[in-house]
């Protein structure tokens, strides 16, 4: 047991020790092209810049935990509609079909046009859309779980509707809400930091990497790489860890 | 302990527990329309084992839901109790098992059981100590705080014995409960719902497709065919309330079981040469 733990820790770590070596060696070597600097330099850069590079963190960050947020809520809530009344399913089923094959980031022009080039609200708008269609379609699914025969005890057990919702849908439901949550929250800073290279305000990680990568400072644009795969790190790493804590608490 | 006594007192034995008359059910629309339960006429004593047998499609398990007001007839009436099936239903005068335990996989044994006084709105430390006598009724004392994952399906159709007697309930409707379980299982559960029908006193209508099983547990075996479900016959099972495993090895449980087996056959059944 404790030999698969540190295997499974330091697996990855040596993993990652080689390629940086790797890296360094064919650095040396000169064989690498310009945009590809040394891994030292990017460190440097990073280290060097931490507080912009914060500061642009924390705008496509904060987009993308807005739009995380809001659209999770409007997903839970059309989820719940669907799941309640058919009709609302049959309505919002092709929506969300739609929705889920457009490449919505290249919605963000139009976004940036109704709201001003100079306000964050078209690239929330874009994490929060992106957000909504795993949720709904996990929560959605998540609601009608629950299997007949629960339903059939419920009934028989003479439990009222909110009854019934609140001891047996909801419950059953969670653990695919969560699953949504995952899913959401990485394609949350996947299309908030995408949403920058299609216009917006001069901020945010993907419009820095777009801007240094453009005038040959590679290495700081690397560093805002790191960044973004840094911020895309924490939002997976914080909805596991919920699912974790809830997991344990609702063996299913 | 004088089974026959807590099973017929003779106050109740006058309102029958499940009373059918008539009864039809149509499911589906003019040209699909099937017909599941044609003419059931049925009556159920206070106290009383019956068994519904039939092959599959014969509407016994449709028959079941019927009574528990879960599917409603469509012609005919079913009184439980003497009251409507729906409220029978809500007043809790019945309990329920079906061949899927359906339990609730968050909750601990426990809280399963105590699923249904919760609902009722019974208080936390009355609801617990009821539960914690039933996990100990169905053998299951020691597993009280697990989970339904933690246990083989045996023990987990326990539970949902245990949960369908929570309220106390006077009848107890049971859809294949054993279906799912092994024989040795099936065999070791059948003894003691015998057992516990007898200690509660409760009358049971319990759906089979097992011609031993219905043998062993009933006071009267309902025979069905298919298409549309019918009762072709019923027949009685004179072996009174006590009922030990051996019974199973005993000439009359085989004559039994040949009758029953007739009887669903339609037909006297050839035998190979008897020993």
């Amino acid at each position: 047991m404790r030999a698969e733990l540190a295997g499974r820790i330091v697996a990855p770590i040596a993993v990652g020790v080689l390629l940086v070596a790797v890296w360094i060696g064919l650095d040396a070597a000169e064989v690498l092209p310009r945009a590809v600097p040394s891994p030292v330099l990017i460190g440097e850069e990073f280290v060097d810049k931490f507080g912009i590079i914060l500061g642009h963190a924390l705008i496509t960050g904060g987009n993308a935990l807005l739009g995380l947020v809001i659209g999770a809520i409007l997903g839970i809530v059309l989820a719940a509609l669907a799941a309640g009344i058919r009709i609302v399913d049959w309505m919002a089923a092709p929506v969300i079909a739609a929705l889920a094959v457009i490449p919505i980031v290249a919605l963000t022009p139009v976004f940036n046009n109704m709201y001003g080039a100079s306000v964050q609200t078209g690239r929330i708008l874009i994490a929060a859309i992106a957000a909504f269609i795993p949720v709904t379609i996990n929560v959605l699914r998540g609601l009608r779980r629950a299997t007949p025969v629960q339903r059939d005890l419920f009934l028989a057990s003479a439990a009222t509707g909110p009854q019934t919702f609140r001891k047996l849908t909801l419950p059953t439901a969670i653990p695919y809400l969560l699953t949504g949550l995952r899913i959401a929250s990485s394609l949350a800073v996947i299309s908030a930091l995408v949403a920058e290279y299609f216009g917006g305000p001069a901020d945010g990680l993907g419009t820095s990497i777009a801007t240094y990568a453009k005038s040959g400072r590679a290495g700081l644009a690397w560093a805002f790489v790191g960044a973004a795969i840094l911020v895309g790190l924490v939002f997976f790493l914080v909805t596991v860890l919920v699912e974790r804590i809830v997991a344990r608490r609702l063996p299913v | 302990m004088n089974r026959f006594a807590t099973r017929n007192p003779p106050e109740r034995a006058s309102v029958p527990a499940v009373r059918i008359a008539g009864l039809d059910k149509v499911f589906g629309k003019r040209r699909q329309e099937v017909r599941a339960l044609a003419g059931v006429d049925l009556e159920v004593a206070a106290g009383e084992f019956v068994s519904l047998i039939g092959p599959s499609g014969c509407g016994k398990s449709t028959l079941m839901r019927i009574i528990a007001d879960l599917e409603q007839p469509s012609t005919g009436t079913v009184e439980v109790f003497g009251k409507t099936a729906r409220q029978a239903r809500l007043d809790q005068d019945y309990g329920i098992a079906f061949q899927q335990a359906g339990l609730l996989p968050w909750r601990s044994v426990v809280q399963n059981i105590a699923l249904p006084l919760e609902l009722h709105g019974v208080a936390y430390h009355e609801r617990q100590r009821r539960a914690e006598e039933l996990a100990g009724l169905v053998g299951l004392g020691d597993f009280t705080d697990h989970h339904p994952d933690q246990l083989s399906g045996g023990m987990q159709q326990r539970v949902a014995i245990a949960r369908a007697l929570a309220e106390h309930p006077r009848l107890l409707l049971m859809d294949e409960p054993f279906g799912a379980l092994d024989e040795m299982t099936r065999e070791r559960m059948q003894t003691e719902l015998a057992r516990i029908a007898a200690e509660t006193g409760a009358a049971v209508v319990f759906v089979t497709h097992s011609i031993p099983e219905a043998v062993y547990l009933s006071d009267r075996v309902v025979v069905m065919s298919p298409r549309p479900g019918r009762i072709t016959e019923v027949l009685d099972v004179p072996f009174g309330d006590d009922r030990p495993d051996l019974l199973r090895e005993s000439p009359e449980f085989f004559e039994r079981v040949t009758a029953v087996r007739e009887a669903l056959h339609g037909n006297p059944v050839v035998r190979a040469e008897e020993v």
